[in-house]
């Protein structure tokens, strides 16, 4: 038995409430939207201050693990365990707080487009934490620097700026309120290969500097090396295999091997064929 | 499949019709209204609590002044133009209309009456309802299924800010009070409008229409009329909020929200209104 598996076995375990807990903690958590299960199960734990990286499939459900860990979506099933306490069910209010603690970079940006750039990524300083906006637009104009944005956009509309810029001002937004837990889900894609490495180092700066926990969901395997601590990977709506990142290239998982190789043959593509998918 | 159903085919086949194939049975048909009416009161029940959420949720700290100044501006200011169009073509409309009719009794005296009564009362609410439903209602369910369909309003969440507070409440409070203060002018447009038509094309004397006006009009008329605009406010907004706020998703979702909101909205100030005006007059 390889030690990928070894680990999968003890995340696999039910959760207890002696041993230290994990910053996050997903236990068996389940998913369907209409005939579509979509998650079937998840478990994950993801050590405090550490990088986890989830890679899967596209359409595999990752999008939507994160939308049930930040309670946007309910689960059907399971439990998720936010420093030690259960989150599903929680109360409004209870919630609410709860959002402190989380960042989230959305797949699709997220913008509001009815507000000005740096509006966007004062955003929860303003709202959330009551901070005056003439404060809120430094601390707003310093994160865009961050991630390689001048002072120039910061009076524009998210409409006047390209995709990749967009995604950039939603990484500044997700991490302007310096959360403890931050969901990168996709930050790279659609960024120059430059621009997407100053990213990376940004995530793994956020992560190192402020002792932050980081979930990212990317299919850039450069990303993947650069941010992560752990790598997991995601397929038919389970958690398949999880590991740290070193043990990548020998993950004894065809699965795995496949998808980081992006080869066209292997056992996802024949179970594809076999469920009638291709 | 095809074994148990071929006798029907033949049967069918030349001329498969709609009703055939949505209609097979009795028990369908059962189902088919059995479905309609669970979801209209799925969908009632949603409502219900959609409100309920916007009044308790609305009411309490914090408050967002600034989305309270866009949406006075959105849905007060802007829909100025549309509601005195309105109202000044149907007051003089209404002054024509009735010259026609009452000269046939003699009765021209009455015109100043009918006009300032239908306005207050009715057509100014109703017709001023109607026009922010199209223009406020359709606005308010694009922009929050938009916001819906592009997660923006997850962002929000995610940023510790309800989305009822920030989005809906606003813009259901400012309908609320701003269609009232619309009515009001629109009241006073379509009065002038009648006046217009009576003075300069029916050769009234200025003086006497006026005094006609005010001899016959009571407070109660203007204020049933505000009262009304009031919930039609309300209405137009909160069915603009519900729909785009359970916009399905994608730019069809988006539609089909925006369409619902109106529509919804139209159908609910016609039937409140036949309700409030036995409330206010019988
Ligand atoms: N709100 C929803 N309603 C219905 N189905 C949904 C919803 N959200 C996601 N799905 C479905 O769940 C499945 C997984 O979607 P998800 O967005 O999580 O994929 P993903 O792994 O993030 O893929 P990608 O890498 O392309 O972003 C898809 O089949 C999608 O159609
Ligand atoms: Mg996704």
């Amino acid at each position: 038995m390889n030690a990928g598996t070894e680990k999968l076995e003890a995340i696999n375990e039910m959760p207890s409430k002696s041993n230290d807990n994990p910053m996050l903690w997903l236990y068996g958590v389940k998913k369907t939207f209409g005939s579509n299960n979509v998650l079937q199960g998840i478990n994950l734990k993801l050590p405090k201050s550490k990088s986890l990286v989830v890679i899967g499939g596209s359409g595999s459900g990752k999008s939507v693990m994160l939308k049930c860990i930040l309670g946007l979506i309910t689960p059907d099933d399971g439990s998720i365990f936010v420093d030690g306490e259960e989150t599903v069910g929680l109360s409004i209010k209870k919630r609410n707080q709860l959002m402190h603690k989380f960042g989230m970079l959305f797949q699709g940006g997220a913008l509001f487009d009815s507000l000005k750039i740096w509006e966007n990524v004062a955003f929860g300083l303003i709202q959330g934490q009551q901070m005056a906006r003439a404060d809120a637009y430094y601390v707003a104009i310093e994160r865009l620097r961050a991630v390689g944005l001048g002072k120039k956009v910061a009076d524009l509309y998210p409409s006047e700026l390209s995709g990749g810029m967009q995604k950039r001002v939603s990484l500044a937004r997700a991490i302007a309120t310096d959360p403890e837990i931050i969901f990168f889900d996709e930050p790279t894609t659609g960024l120059d290969p430059i621009m997407a490495d100053v990213i990376n180092d940004l995530i793994t700066e956020t992560v190192r500097d402020m002792g932050a926990t980081a979930l990212t969901i990317t299919h850039d395997m450069g990303s993947v090396r650069k941010v992560a601590d752990e790598v997991a990977m995601i397929y038919k709506g389970q958690i398949i295999w999880q590991d740290d990142v070193q043990n990548l290239d020998n993950s004894g998982n065809e699965y795995v091997e496949q998808f980081i190789n992006g080869s066209a043959e292997g056992p996802i593509t024949d179970d594809a064929r076999k469920d009638g998918l291709i | 499949m095809a074994d148990t159903t071929s006798g029907q085919d033949d049967i069918e086949n030349t001329k498969p019709s709609l009703l055939a194939r949505v209609v097979t049975s009795p028990i369908d048909v059962c189902q088919a209204i059995g479905h309609t009416i669970l979801s209209f009161f799925q969908m009632l029940g949603r409502l219900i609590l959609f409100m309920v959420e916007t009044i308790a949720r609305g009411f309490a700290p914090p408050f967002y002044g600034r989305q309270i100044i866009r949406q006075v501006i959105d849905i007060g200011y802007y829909s100025l133009p549309v509601v005195g169009m309105t109202a000044v073509f149907t007051g003089m409309v209404l002054a024509l209309q009735s010259y026609t009719g009452f000269t046939r009794f003699n009765a021209e005296g009455a015109i100043a009456g009918v006009v300032v009564l239908s306005i207050t009362r009715e057509l100014a609410p109703v017709l001023a309802g109607l026009m922010v439903a199209g223009r406020v209602g359709a606005s308010i369910a694009a922009e929050i299924g938009t916001m819906r369909v592009t997660e923006q309003i997850d962002a929000l969440t995610t940023l510790s800010v309800s989305p009822f507070k920030y989005l809906i409440a606003p813009r259901v409070f400012t309908g609320t009070i701003m269609l009232p203060v619309l009515v009001l002018i629109g009241d006073i447009i379509g009065v002038f409008g009648g006046y217009v038509v009576s003075v300069y094309t029916l050769g009234f004397s200025p003086n006497s229409y006026i005094s006609q006006t005010w001899d016959i009009l009571e407070t109660m008329d203007v204020v049933s009329g505000l009262i009304k605009a009031a919930a039609f406010g309300f209405i137009v907004t909160i069915m603009g909020c519900y729909h785009g706020f359970n916009s399905a998703r994608g730019a069809q979702g988006v539609g089909a929200a925006t369409t619902n909101a109106v529509v919804s909205a139209s159908i609910l100030i016609l039937i409140s209104n036949y309700f409030l005006t036995q409330i206010f007059f019988s």
